[in-house]
């Protein structure tokens, strides 16, 4: 283009905002995803784990009692039963516990389902570390499957002092990408056997 | 006044291009393009407008009389999408196009090629998302906010919309861009930026705004396309991604958007009421920092639209506070116009009838919108009525209204004949009364709990809502009205011829131009003498 020299400097310095803005779009995600990390909002919990917690010399605190609700939801468009074995537990800071959800998929047909996690209050969920749990993989369930799925935490024992109830809830959703590669491997499977 | 047309202009020739084609479709004449971006906006604000009074008859009753409930969710989604993105900012872009060559004296904008690219995609782009209301499972449906997982539960309308919006952004951003060249390279010397037109100075920093935020919708409709067609989970759940993302990346566009409509306004109105109170504007610098706030903290203020996601206690005090705050860079404007209307020689032509109503009907809007920004307050009215009477405010007595005022003051300029001033009252004041009427009982609803984009609610609404309908009615026949006083004025040419200067004191170098505006205007660079400017004085 004949554009003056002056122009065509502001020209591309305005293109190269626009692309900044719109890369800057996309950074939001892992931005977002990191400042619900930090403080621990929107279900990101602590990250103690049994061996850190020990390595650093917390001690189970025998002297505090803290009650752990469970909350098992399931979302609209997948019919699976999905609920806690035990309504809730008394555990005492530091200790690990494992308690068994169990899901029992209602549905004609394999699916893939994806748990999300939540903790509720707030100022507790950095306080509380999963160390080993059913959301944090896919889990495909077959046509008419149960299966008990295990969750095992720790509660931090600087937990503060005004938290006596702490809520875990989960929602299951149901993973359409999943599901589709799911029962496509098993058409493979099935002309495969034939 | 004297003349301060310094070169050329006595010179008949024009040069206008002969054919209707290479007049309208080939243009990079600053004047041709706005003309095109005015009647567009024009064109728009009529279809919109008909989806408003789709709504209106729908609710004049409750129950379901007249259209399918998903029928109407469309007419709401899609009346503000073509209000917001084809009427209002199509209709500022294009009175920049007109005035800011002039005002600046700058020959035309600095871009002329770009220029008409930038107009000739939003044919396109409205073209695709109006064809929605005829598809098979038809228009979007899912408020123009376009939240998931809802907006991409559509069938193709999704793709239409996302791509619609992709090149309403790509138009604004080069319609943008040729606005601050030509403000920042384009200036006749002498022509200090703090001696520019207040329109000016708030163009300028609405064109940053837009650069700012345009490619960041750009990129959460990309998202959304990609989660619908190509198996990303940006926004799923189920997929490790989250909605409410969606909500803070939009809204991180959707504020600035805000004040992008109403900028502009703001620089309308501090041209027009100087002009008729015959003083010069109360705190010219004032108001160009004040303007310069407001743009700044629209960036900061975003999550006060999504208080009732479940927001940390500190995040919602945070956005409460940074909210209000904006009220005080607003509070400056509003008392610089009322103190330039303070003891001056007031007259009440219609475009000044029509600021003086922006400046109380927006004040109103104003305040409705701090209301909402109280935190406790706005969990009882987040998604009611309340919220639509708020915007319809801002937005139908804030910046439509601006952009009538704007239209009736320079349409002398532009064509050489002045309007019916008789019509133009009458269009005032049936616009104004029937506005009230229509939205003042939606505050009502609101408080009452009647909640937004619903096709049938509780006969206990019933009373407001006829009132509401009617009032709807009358602004929209109203609105005939005006488009009958511009065939008068612009195609009949029935009115008197309009001088150079069109109003007894107005100030500016678009007025040293004869009516209506040379084809071509300052092709040399005026000499400026700071007495023919509203702020050549920087001591105001």
């Amino acid at each position: 283009m004949n554009l003056p020299a002056r122009h065509r400097v502001l020209l591309k310095r305005m293109l190269i905002a626009c692309a900044v803005s719109f890369v800057f779009c996309f950074s939001l995600i892992p931005i977002y995803t990191i400042y619900c990390e930090i403080t621990g909002i929107n279900g990101k919990t602590g990250t103690l784990s049994p061996a850190s917690a020990s390595a650093s010399g917390k001690q189970i605190d025998r002297s505090r009692t803290v009650k752990v609700e469970f909350d098992a939801t399931v979302k609209a468009g997948l019919d699976w039963e999905f609920r806690p074995k035990v309504a809730s537990v008394d555990v005492h800071p530091g200790e690990v516990i494992e308690v068994l959800f169990e899901a029992v998929n209602r549905e004609p047909e394999a699916i893939v389902g994806q748990a999300v996690p939540s903790v509720a209050p707030n100022r507790a969920s950095l306080y509380f570390s999963k160390t080993e749990c059913f959301c944090f993989t896919e889990q495909p369930l077959q046509a008419g499957e149960s299966k008990d799925m295990p969750v095992r935490f720790v509660i931090d024992p600087e937990l503060p002092r005004n938290v006596s109830t702490v809520t875990l809830s989960y929602v299951f959703y149901r993973n359409d990408h999943a599901t589709q590669r799911l029962a496509q491997s098993a058409v493979t499977v099935d002309n495969h056997t034939l | 006044m004297a003349s301060y047309a310094t070169t050329d202009h006595h010179d008949d020739h024009d040069h206008k291009p002969t054919g209707f084609f290479e007049r309208w479709f080939m243009s990079t004449n600053h004047k041709d393009i706005g003309t095109l971006y005015l009647v567009f906006s024009l064109v728009m604000f009529l279809i919109g407008g008909a989806m408003a009074l789709v709504i209106r008859a729908e609710l004049f009753q409750p129950g379901l009389q007249l259209v399918h409930p998903d029928f109407f969710n469309s007419m709401t989604t899609v009346h503000a999408l073509v209000m917001i993105f084809g009427a209002v900012m199509p209709a500022f872009v294009g009175l920049a196009n007109w005035m800011i060559p002039m005002m600046v004296g700058a020959p035309d904008m600095a871009l002329p090629r770009m220029n008409n690219w930038s107009f000739w995609i939003m044919p396109f782009a409205f073209a695709l998302l109006l064809s929605t209301l005829f598809m098979d499972g038809g228009a979007p449906a899912g408020g123009w906010t376009l939240y998931p997982p809802l907006s991409i539960q559509g069938g193709n309308n999704v793709a239409f919309v996302i791509f619609a919006v992709h090149m309403m952004g790509i138009s604004s951003i080069m319609g943008a861009i040729n606005i601050i060249a030509t403000i920042l390279n384009m200036r006749a010397p002498g022509m200090d930026l703090l001696k520019m037109p207040v329109f000016v100075w708030t163009w300028l920093i609405t064109a940053f705004l837009l650069i700012a935020v345009m490619p960041v919708l750009a990129g959460a409709v990309t998202m959304l396309l990609t989660d619908k067609f190509f198996g990303t989970s940006f926004f799923s759940a189920a997929g490790g991604g989250d909605p409410v993302m969606f909500q803070h990346i939009f809204w991180f566009f959707g504020h600035p958007e805000v004040y992008i409509m109403i900028l502009p306004a703001f620089g309308i109105v501090s041209e027009i009421i100087p002009t008729f109170s015959r003083k010069p504007l109360f705190g010219y610098q004032a108001m160009v920092y004040a303007t310069a706030s407001i743009a700044f903290l629209s960036f900061i203020v975003w999550a006060h639209h999504m208080f009732t996601v479940g927001m940390p206690l500190g995040g919602q005090l945070f956005f409460m506070y940074a909210t209000m705050l904006i009220a005080v860079p607003t509070g400056v404007k509003v008392f610089n116009w009322v103190a330039t209307m303070w003891r001056g020689s007031m007259t009440f032509e219609t475009p000044m009838l029509f600021a003086v109503g922006f400046v109380i009907l927006f004040t109103i809007g104003g305040f409705s919108g701090l209301m909402l920004a109280i935190v406790p307050a706005d969990f009882q009215y987040h998604d009611t009525y309340f919220v639509v009477a708020h915007f319809h405010y801002v937005l139908v007595t804030g910046a439509i209204f601006s952009i009538m005022a704007a239209v009736y003051y320079w349409l002398p300029k532009w064509t050489g004949r002045m309007y019916n001033e008789t019509l133009g009252k009458w269009h005032f004041w049936l616009s104004t009364i029937t506005v009230n009427v229509l939205f003042f009982p939606q505050h009502f609803l609101g408080l009452a709990g009647m909640p937004r984009r619903i096709p049938d609610y509780n006969p206990a609404f019933a009373d407001f809502n006829m009132i509401s309908s009617v009032g709807g009615f009358a602004f929209g026949i109203t609105q005939l009205l005006f488009v009958w006083i511009l065939i008068d004025c612009c195609w009949l040419k029935r009115g008197a011829k309009a001088t150079q200067g069109v109003w007894e004191s107005a100030k500016g170098l678009e007025w040293t131009l004869p009516s209506p505006a040379p084809y071509h205007s300052f092709t040399t660079p005026p000499k400026i003498d700071d007495r023919m400017l509203a702020h050549g004085d920087v001591t105001h």
